[in-house]
């Protein structure tokens, strides 16, 4: 586990390289208590390559060190939805918190998306996430004019 | 959803002396500015001091001030001092709550209630103040109404 970054250490943002996914995969396996390292992997051949505009995976860069990631693509006509951007993962180190990391990234995601034509940026987060739906709620989200459904058994 | 009129009143109030945090805003300005009596508003101020919400300062200009931290303060913690969300009056005993109707009927409503305290636990004190600012300036939260006329547009 490392510390917190260095008292006004630079903040880079940028798009996720090879080199920084096992510092991904730890910070992703401290919150969610899953090392799930093929999944990460995966997600860095479909996002990392920085080949398509509408797929983004980037992460918060701090005193040499990953501090945290955000992911996600445009959509087309998803859902009955014009083009969007959608994020799907954002974490932040449990230390690095409270320092305007999260708002970096979703600052970025959300310049990206512009950049690939969209206007609009949706997320879908379990209810009682209320960590990061407060997250999001901060970033000025509201409610989307959708309702999540599912069926146990099908 | 419609919260009762004390707990509308609390985050009425919350949120003016949020807007002016280390400044004292006296109960009669807030009474006045929502054509609420000060009797009631004062009850509901003293609950808000009582949870650590408010403080009162005494002496000239004396007033309540905002004490809590807007950014972990939830519109859930604030509404939860004065009401049960999701607590239906009568609970069970409610008329047909036994029948298969009720049950069913009781899955739909208790589906409801747990978006809206997810609603409500995920808005802080820090960001209804953002979201006023925006309303403000015209670039505000959508609104039913608003939804329908870019509909229209």
């Amino acid at each position: 586990m490392t510390g917190p970054p260095r008292a006004g250490a630079e903040l880079r943002v940028r798009p996720v390289e090879a080199a920084d996914l096992d510092q991904v995969i730890a910070i992703d396996a401290d919150i969610t208590g899953e090392t799930k390292t093929d999944y990460w992997y995966e997600l860095l051949h479909r996002y990392g390559t920085g080949r398509s505009r509408q797929r983004l995976f980037l992460v918060a860069e701090a005193s040499a060190e990953i501090q945290g990631f955000i992911i996600g693509e445009v959509r087309d006509w998803e859902f009955g939805s014009p083009p969007c951007g959608w994020v799907f993962g954002i974490s932040v180190r449990p230390g690095a918190r409270l320092a305007g990391i999260g708002t970096r990234l979703f600052e970025a995601i959300c310049a990206g998306f512009r950049h690939a034509g969209v206007d609009k940026v949706r997320t879908l987060i379990a209810r009682d996430n209320s960590l990061v739906l407060s997250f999001f709620r901060s970033q000025g989200m509201m409610a989307a004019p959708f309702i999540p459904l599912e069926k146990d058994p099908i | 959803m419609k919260l009762q009129i004390s707990t509308s009143l609390a985050l009425y109030s919350v949120l003016e002396f949020a807007a002016s945090p280390g400044h004292q805003v006296s109960a009669a300005s807030i009474a006045a500015k929502y054509k609420v009596s000060t009797h009631h508003l004062a009850k509901v101020l003293r609950e808000l001091v009582r949870a650590d919400v408010i403080e009162s300062t005494r002496g000239v200009g004396g007033g309540y001030r905002f004490r809590a931290n807007a950014k972990r303060l939830t519109l859930f913690d604030v509404i939860a001092l004065f009401e049960d969300i999701g607590g239906r009056p009568g609970g069970s005993r409610e008329f047909g709550a036994s029948t298969d109707v009720g049950r069913a009927l009781g899955v739909v409503l208790a589906e409801i209630d747990e978006i809206a305290k997810a609603t409500f636990r995920s808005i802080t004190i820090g960001t209804m103040l953002k979201l006023i600012a925006r309303q403000r300036s015209g670039a505000g939260g959508r609104t039913p109404s608003s939804r329908k006329r870019t509909r229209r547009a």
